[in-house]
């Protein structure tokens, strides 16, 4: 049937006819429209099976290194000249959330939180070596490690994963399974490693888990994000008989266990315990922890770099 | 489709991919931040059509794979998509609506929210629905709408707009 064909309206009496559109339009136009659509979704997908299957290795890991590499100087110009807008952006909420106040007083509690932790942990440490004399097979103290400082110059991007971005690599001594962690406390830990920058997994992540232990009962457990908030993290399989209380501080637990260990040194502050809970068909405590590191204003971290990599 | 204007429009998107990375994903308000990138490739789908839309996208999502080191591809599959329906909207339905970019912005937001949320499930990732459709949606979904109009304005401004060659055949009504 002809394009230019045309038609009576039963309903309305009235004639109407279709008119032509370009040769461009109703030719190459829908077909060119299909195969473009059609490539680029079949290089996405190919793209995601080979980066998914990498996992940052082989060709495709070396293509988004050399990629990486390439937009990093943007990545980092971009960064210095939003600085500034992200301070007032960050002075603004703090402003209203009355933050301002707290600051010098957040940096002493900084220092005091971490005086104690070690005085707590060596006090415990003493007696433990006077009951148990084959110390020798416990956790390692982060005296093993040597910072590497670097700038945050990415961000979670969405909702589906918790991590940033940093300015620094392999060529840096950084490699993957490496902890992060700040002046407030455990940060998370670097999943994948170019030359100049790295991933970060941030504890919030659905994927992170940190083996942890509260300082002052000894109750150990597993700290997760809390589902469905980034604000919270939990402290989950903490059995039953264990003593956890509210305000209690939670720290990475560090166990070694022969020739496996850890991914984070023992004693990094993670949080501090906001409520208890307990059921009589869970089978185990329900521990909620506000963590001490504000995940969403990282601008620089420090990547524990082991002295010695086994 | 003219080299400047492909030049013009790629710029945008690659400032869009990094300011996306590197400030406005930081910009959490109520639990959910903009997507700037996602707006800037459905005001481009809008203004130049369907192939350029979808183009766009796709390299605006490679951009924000590299600089993050995600996982290449994803976002560049879910922005294709946004570029060319946004693209296909403006070719059909939405041409002349004085709200198409309130609209179509309103409506990919969620429909790659869910499609990205499937994605990731899909790759084996761990993804808490209510987070990443509900949390976190609803207050982006607001924020991509406040950012619809100064956005369509802006990029317009700088790209222009695009010769519609792919509309859907209107119809004459003749006299009877």
């Amino acid at each position: 049937m002809s394009r230019q064909r045309s038609a009576r309206s039963a309903a309305l009496g009235l004639t109407v006819r279709r008119l032509p559109t370009t040769s461009q339009a109703r030719g190459a136009g829908p077909l060119r429209r299909r195969l473009v659509v059609g490539a680029l979704v079949l290089a996405s997908l190919v793209l995601i099976s080979l980066s998914f299957r990498a996992d940052g290795s082989g060709p495709l890991g070396g293509v988004q290194s050399a990629g990486a590499t390439v937009l990093r100087p943007f990545a980092v110009g971009f960064e210095r000249v939003a600085q500034p807008f992200r301070d007032v952006y960050a002075w603004a909420d703090s402003l209203l959330s009355a933050q301002s106040e707290a600051d010098a007083l957040r940096d002493e509690v900084r220092e005091l939180r971490q005086r104690a932790i070690q005085s707590e942990f060596a006090l415990q440490e003493n007696v433990y070596l006077r009951e148990l004399l084959d110390y020798i097979d416990g956790p390692r103290f982060p005296a093993d490690f040597d910072p590497v400082a670097a700038e945050v110059i990415g961000r979670p991007t969405g909702a589906f994963t918790q991590a940033i971005t940093i300015a620094v690599g392999a060529k840096n001594g950084v490699r993957a399974n490496d902890p992060v962690v700040t002046a407030d406390g455990l940060v998370g830990v670097v999943t994948r490693v170019t030359s100049g920058t790295a991933r970060v997994q941030l504890l919030t992540d659905e994927e992170a888990a940190a083996s942890a232990i509260d300082l002052r009962t000894g109750a150990t457990g597993i700290v997760r994000h809390a589902r469905g908030t980034r604000e919270t993290l939990v402290l989950d399989r903490v059995r039953k008989q264990d003593v956890v209380r509210r305000g209690n501080e939670i720290v990475t637990a560090g166990w070694r266990a022969g020739a496996l260990s850890s991914l984070y040194p023992k004693g990094i502050p993670i949080g501090r315990v906001t409520s208890v809970g307990q059921t009589d068909t869970d089978l185990f405590q329900q521990v909620q922890i506000d963590p001490y590191v504000d995940f969403g204003a990282l601008d620089a971290v420090i990547v524990l770099v082991p002295q010695e990599r086994e | 489709v003219s080299a400047t204007a492909w030049l013009r429009a790629s710029l945008v998107v690659f400032v869009a991919a990094m300011l996306q990375v590197v400030i406005v994903s930081s910009l959490v308000v109520a639990g959910g931040a903009p997507d700037l990138l996602l707006v800037v490739v459905v005001v481009l789908g809008l203004a130049r059509g369907s192939i350029p839309g979808a183009i766009l996208g796709f390299a605006g999502g490679l951009v924000v794979d590299l600089v993050t080191l995600g996982t290449l591809g994803v976002t560049s599959l879910v922005l294709t998509l946004a570029g060319f329906w946004a693209g296909r909207y403006a070719e059909t339905t939405g041409r002349d609506r004085r709200f198409a970019a309130v609209i179509a912005v309103g409506t990919i937001t969620v429909l790659a929210a869910a499609f990205g949320y499937v994605l990731h499930y899909l790759l084996d990732e761990e993804v808490v629905a209510r987070h990443a459709l509900v949390t976190a949606l609803a207050p982006a979904f607001v924020l991509n709408l406040v950012l619809a109009l100064p956005v369509n304005a802006l990029v317009r401004r700088l790209v222009g707009e695009g010769e519609r060659d792919e509309l859907a055949p209107e119809v004459e009504v003749l006299a009877s």
